[in-house]
Order: C-alpha cells, then structure tokens, then sequence
C-alpha cells in the first residue's frame, strides 16, 4: 500500500558508512573479567543499590531499583560475584565517576528465574510498573525510562503509533541488523505497544537505505498474519535527521509537533525499534533489559554488531574488530550527536548503541572557528526550524533568556547547523553549553527559593517560639501570682481559727462566769432572810453614819 | 464657553474615579522591587552584605542605601542579574564584603563535635541536625553554605568543603576559540 509521505524541513545527506557494519551478522563477544554496571544508566533518577559486595547475583537479577517514577531498574546482566559497589567512570564526556556494581562473572552465565507476564489481563499501571523494574528504556540513545510512555495524553486518543527504524546516523547498523535478523520480535513488541495504547495503526519507519530490513519486516508481518494486520512498514527517504522523533513523525504522518506540544496531544507515541524489541522480551518471556546491539565501527579493521552485555569496558568490544593503530579516541554514538569518551575503558550503557573508534584520518581536527559570516545555511539545514545563527550569538554573548525566547530547548542536537557552517563554528558545543548553564540556573534558583522557604519558615517558628515562651511565661507569671493570693487567703484562714477559738474560749468564760452564781442566797429560811436584812440595814446604818459629816456625830 | 467648562469638568471627574477606582482595585501589596530584587539573591542569609539577610539587603537596595555589589555568593553573576534588572551598572564585587568562593557546604567532623547545639542556633536555614549532647551533622542537600556556624563552634570541627561536581551538576565548558590548531594532534 501506497503511503503518502512529507518533508521536514532542512537535514543534510552525509556519508553514511554503513555497509561495512553489515557484512556480518550479530556477532557475540566472551564474556569479559569484570562488568562495570553503572546504576544511572536512564533518564531520572538514580537507582537505589540492592546489592552488596561479595554477594552473589544470578543473570538478570535487580541489582539498583528505580528511584522513584521517572526512572528505571538496573540488572546484573550475567551471574557471578559482587565485587565492589563503587565510583566508576562513566560512560559520559564529562569524564566523572558515578556509583557503579562491579560483578566478576562466574562464567555460567545461570539466569535468574523468569516467566511470562500475562500483561492482557493485567491493569495498565502494573505493567508499566512491570517495564520500569524490567529496566526497560528508549534505546535510540535519549534513554527515557519506556514506562512512562505507554500512557496517553489526557484529551486524546492514540491513533498512530510510529516504531522509529530510520537509523538516519552514519555508521550506526545496529537498529538495521535488529530488523534483519529479529524482525519478529520487533514485531512482536510492536503489537504489545499498539494494544498497550490502543492505537489504531502501527507505522514503522525504516529508511529506504536499508533494504534488506525492509524486506525482512515485510516478510515478518506477512507472517504473523492477522495479528499484523495494522502494522505497516513505511520506507522512508534516507536523509539525515529523519530517525530524529518529531521529523519521523512529520515524515510518516504530516504533523508538526508545535514548540512546548508533545507529539502525545496529536494522538502519536514514538519508540525505537530496539526498545520494541526489549519490551518484547521483557514482557512474553520476563527477560529484564540486561544487553543491547552495539555497532563496533569506524576505525577498525572489521567493524560488525554485536550483542553486549551492559557493563562491558568499551576496550574489551572494540577487540575483536581490531582497531587501527592511528586510533586515538573513541566515541560513544555516531560521528553526528555522538560524545568522546574519556577513556576506553568506560563500559558500554542502555545509551551505547555505537562505539565509534576515531582517528585523526577518519575525523579530521576540526578546522579553525571563523567568525559568522551570517550566510544562513545553518537556518536551510535546521530540521527544527530555528535560527541556529541567533541560539549561536546568544549563547556566546550569555544571554541565556534570549536564547530561550529562541526555543534553544527545541533544538535536538543533530549537528547539521555545524556541518553546513562555513565558517566552522561548533555550534553544537555552544548549544550544549547554553543548555547546561541554564539547567544549572534552575537548579540553583530552586536551591534559592528552597533556602528562602526554609529561612522564612524558621523566622516564624523562631517568632512563634517567642510567642509561646511569652505566653508560657506570662501563664507561669499569672500561676505565681495565683498562688500567692491563694497562700495570703490560706493565712487569712489560718489566722480566723485563732481568733474564734479565743472568741469562742471568751465566750465559754463569760457563759462559765455568768453560770456562777453565789448559791447561798437562795433558798433560804425566813429566819435566815430576816438575819441577812437585819444585817443588810447594820450596813447602811454603818454607811450613813460613815458618810455624815463629824459635827453631826453626837 | 459653559458648555466646554463642563466637558473638561466631566472628563476630569470620569478620569478622577477610573484612577481612583484603579488605585483601590490594582493596589500592590508590599514593595514588588524588594520581591524582585530578593528572588535573584542567593538566600543564603549569610550577611556577608552587611545586612541581616537577604531580604534586608533587598529592602536597602530597593531604598538606595546599599550597592548592588556587596554579596560575594552571587557573584558576578548576582551583580550582573541585580545591574539588568536596576537598570544600573555592572561593577566588581566589593572587597570588603569578601569574595567569591567556589560553592561549598559545611561538614562537621563528628570526632570532634561535642553536642553543644550552638551551630544549630546558628544556621539560618535548619540545615543542621542534632540534640544537646548528641552529635551534630550537616543535611548537605539543604546547606547553603553560608558559613554562619563556623564562628560559634567552640571546638572548631565544621570545615566547608566544595561541592564535586556529578555526572548530573557537570556543565559543558564555554567553547573556547582555538586560533591555532596544534599541528598533526587531535582536539
């Protein structure tokens, strides 16, 4: 059937050196001493180490367990002993170390135990949970845990979704050997994410240098028959960046992914083929992402794919291809987005899908920087749309806001402006460090409004502290003084027992002195009383008589 | 002429009670320069500045009594972002104030740390945890590194130590002209 395609915008047409690659088919490499697993091998955060030195891990056994949501498991990606779990350079330009499982293997390569999901009768969220402990992540080179993608936007229903086999990079063949000698379980993988989306139509994209993995796919969905009925390979015109998600997307469906929109608002979801495949594998026979296909190219004598186990020194891959004596770096990804790695000896991660060995033949240095000549080639060849030429001055001149204002994040890195350019300039290099500084800024700025948060937060607890040792203090104050009414009280009331037993004992002496009476003057005989009276009036004649003046005495 | 009076009358009144609607309507809590002038300080609240915190600072600058220049966490970078948003000139971090360090955090040897509790009082940001008695230890994700709880510490056994750069932190460094290529090396 007869797709009509589109065009994006811009791309370049280098050389792609891809046919020596794929002379042989996927070769496997012995197992080396010693596998250097990083844990942060994804998009997210790092994983958590589950594993100690000296233990002993089975193939496929979960050495580092997703950190949260936006990240994904890590395995031993063959039996054998812990080593070590420490710092280890990673695979990265910066040339810094990261925490890293280092696993002697056994040589019995003895796998965990594994079994089947049955993820048709299981809700959606616990097969995502099934893919990110599965370590399953985009394999394109971006490394975005794949978990997070089998899920639709809010607003709108998938209707496409597109398995991204372009492989528009020179000397990478690893995508293209998958689809030739695995188109099944490419397939496979690719009908598990159109159910696991609901999506109405499958596009695979493979550009049409590749024929014989064209052929292949085809031959496979003839074969799998009714299963594959909505499942279409779509060869498309070889140009570089079409494997680039939004160009794929513009190629096989006409839509332009506007600036801050996700592909996901129009109804389609993009993943690698490679990542098809491991979904496969991960959910119809358990097996959890432990290997990847890595192109070994560039200079050497006999470059091919190979299968390798993740935390394999990149050294100990490149060997059997024998590379060339002038050999002097080597890189991690293609000649167009790819990074020199520090060493040789970095291992190979989920991102590795090329190791590229350079020399200064294959590579030339790079020819000295002119300054802008403002001709605008950059502008023709961007498949993003932007002014590279503004992202550039920008991004020399520091003026990082402008050159988000230019949608610097819209730009993926492809290169193409730096390969037209005339003039020389590394305009990528100025890119990536526009990026990273603003991605600093923002972390600090967070850090800032963090520590602001947290001063703030203590200014008012030191002032509520304050406030509540006032009133602590004033209810100590007002208790104190509480206490001390009470106790002049409580004298008050000792004092008024003193007093009315005084009074009552006065009270008692008056009663006893009113109670005795002289008890002889009563009851007494009529003889007696005539004797008192007679007595009586001796006594007032004695008085009177004591009272009358002398001359009157006679 | 009556008839003009009232027009002008009437157009003076409407814009009276639009403004005066406006002012009630639109009225700006607080000084919005002080707000702005603080979220691009650093809030380390270190008062290397001379000011009790960064929002004091904020506060004299919006009010002119300080200069842009007097916080060596910010940096050049500080000043240049405070000159942009003032509208002023960009000039070198004052001396007095200090000078820029490389970003580090404070970490208490805790062989020596005797559990006074003093650099807990002392740290603005709550970054540091313990009890009295117990041993004291730096939350590194939280410490700004202002250095305010070096002084109070009786035993001196808190050191800033720079920050390493990760994988996550690393930067791509500014490309940098090569005018002259070496002959026959690779970059």
């Amino acid at each position: 059937m007869l797709r009509a395609l589109f065009k994006f915008n811009g791309g370049v047409k280098p050389q792609t050196h891809k046919l020596d690659s794929v002379r042989e088919s996927i070769g496997q490499i012995p197992l080396p001493a010693e596998l250097v697993i990083p844990l942060h091998q994804s998009i997210g955060g790092t994983p958590r180490p589950l594993v100690k030195a000296g233990e002993k891990v089975f193939k496929g056994q979960m050495i580092g367990a997703a950190d949260g949501n936006v990240s994904a498991a890590v395995h031993a990606s063959t039996s054998g002993t812990v080593k070590a779990v420490e710092m280890r350079t990673m695979a990265h330009s910066s040339g810094l170390g990261t925490l890293c499982v280092v696993i002697e293997p056994d040589g019995e390569e003895a796998w965990i135990e594994t079994r089947p999901v049955a993820w048709r009768s299981l809700p959606a969220g616990e097969v995502r949970d099934i893919l990110r402990d599965a370590g399953i992540v985009g394999l394109g080179g971006a490394v975005f845990p794949s978990h997070l993608k089998v899920q639709g936007s809010r607003s709108t229903k998938f209707k496409t979704l597109i398995i991204n086999g372009a492989e528009c990079e020179p000397f990478i063949t690893c995508d293209d050997m998958q689809m030739r000698e695995r188109p099944a379980g490419v397939l496979r993988g690719a009908a598990i994410l159109r159910d696991l989306l609901q999506a109405e139509e499958v596009l695979i994209g493979i550009e049409d240098n590749k024929p014989e993995a064209i052929a292949s796919m085809r031959a496979a969905v003839a074969n799998l028959g009714d299963t594959a009925r909505d499942i279409q390979i779509v060869p498309i015109p070889t140009r570089y960046p079409a494997g680039g998600a939004k160009q794929l997307i513009r190629v096989l469906t006409g839509i332009e992914v506007p600036h801050g929109r996700r592909s996901t608002d129009y109804g389609v979801q993009c993943f690698n083929s490679g990542t098809a495949y491991a979904i496969h594998e991960a959910l119809e026979f358990g097996r959890p992402l432990i290997s990847r296909i890595v192109t070994v190219a560039g200079n050497v004598e006999a470059p091919r794919n190979y299968e390798i186990l993740f935390g394999t020194p990149m050294r100990h891959a490149i060997a059997p291809t024998r590379a060339k004596p002038d050999s002097d770096r080597v890189i991690m990804g293609g000649p167009m987005m790819g990074f020199a790695m520090p060493n040789p000896d970095v291992p190979v991660i989920k991102a590795t899908n090329c190791i590229l060995v350079g020399s200064p033949a294959l590579f030339p240095p790079p020819e000295p920087e002119m300054p802008c000549i403002r001709c605008g080639e950059c502008a023709k060849a961007c498949p993003a749309d932007l002014q590279p030429f503004e992202l550039y001055w920008f991004s020399r001149a520091k003026q990082f806001g402008k050159a988000q204002e230019y949608a610097l994040f819209d730009c993926i890195e492809c290169g193409c402006c730096a390969y037209v350019c005339p003039s020389h300039i590394p305009l990528v290099d100025y890119y990536r460090f526009a990026k990273s500084e603003i991605w600093d800024r923002e972390r600090e700025k967070a850090a800032a409004d963090a520590a602001r948060e947290r001063y703030e937060f203590r200014l008012a607890r030191e002032e509520r502290e304050k406030q509540e040792k006032a009133a602590k203090l004033a209810a100590k104050a007002a208790e104190t003084r509480a206490k001390l009414a009470a106790e002049a009280a409580a004298t008050a009331a000792e004092d008024d027992p003193k007093k009315a037993l005084i009074a009552a004992a006065l009270a008692r002496a008056q009663a006893q002195k009113a109670e005795i009476q002289p008890d002889n003057i009563e009851q007494l005989t009529p003889a007696q009383q005539a004797e008192v009276a007679e007595i009586e009036a001796r006594r007032a004649q004695i008085r009177e008589i004591a009272h009358t003046p002398p001359e009157n005495k006679p | 002429m009556i008839s003009a009076i009232l027009v002008m009358a009437l157009g003076a009144i409407v814009l009276g009670a639009a403004l005066g609607y406006a002012s009630i309507r639109f009225k700006v809590e607080g000084d919005p320069l002080v707000e702005k002038i603080d979220a691009v300080l650093p809030q380390t609240q270190c008062g290397q500045c001379g000011f009790p915190g960064c929002k004091p600072y904020a506060t004299a600058i919006a009010k002119g009594e300080a200069d842009i220049n007097q916080c060596p966490p910010g940096g050049e970078e500080g000043i240049r972002k405070l000159a942009e948003l003032l509208g002023r000139e960009v000039k070198p971090l004052s001396e007095e104030h200090g000078v820029e360090k490389p970003k580090s955090a404070a970490v208490i040897d805790e062989n020596l740390c005797i559990g006074c509790t003093l650099c807990i009082q002392a740290c603005p940001v709550d970054a540091i945890v313990g009890a009295a008695k117990q041993m004291h230890t730096v939350v590194e994700r939280l410490c700004t590194g202002c250095e305010l709880c070096l002084p109070p510490c009786p035993v001196n056994c808190i050191a800033m130590v720079p920050i390493a750069e990760s994988v996550d932190t690393w930067k791509w460094r500014y490309p940098v002209f090569r005018m002259m290529p070496k002959e026959g090396k690779a970059a």
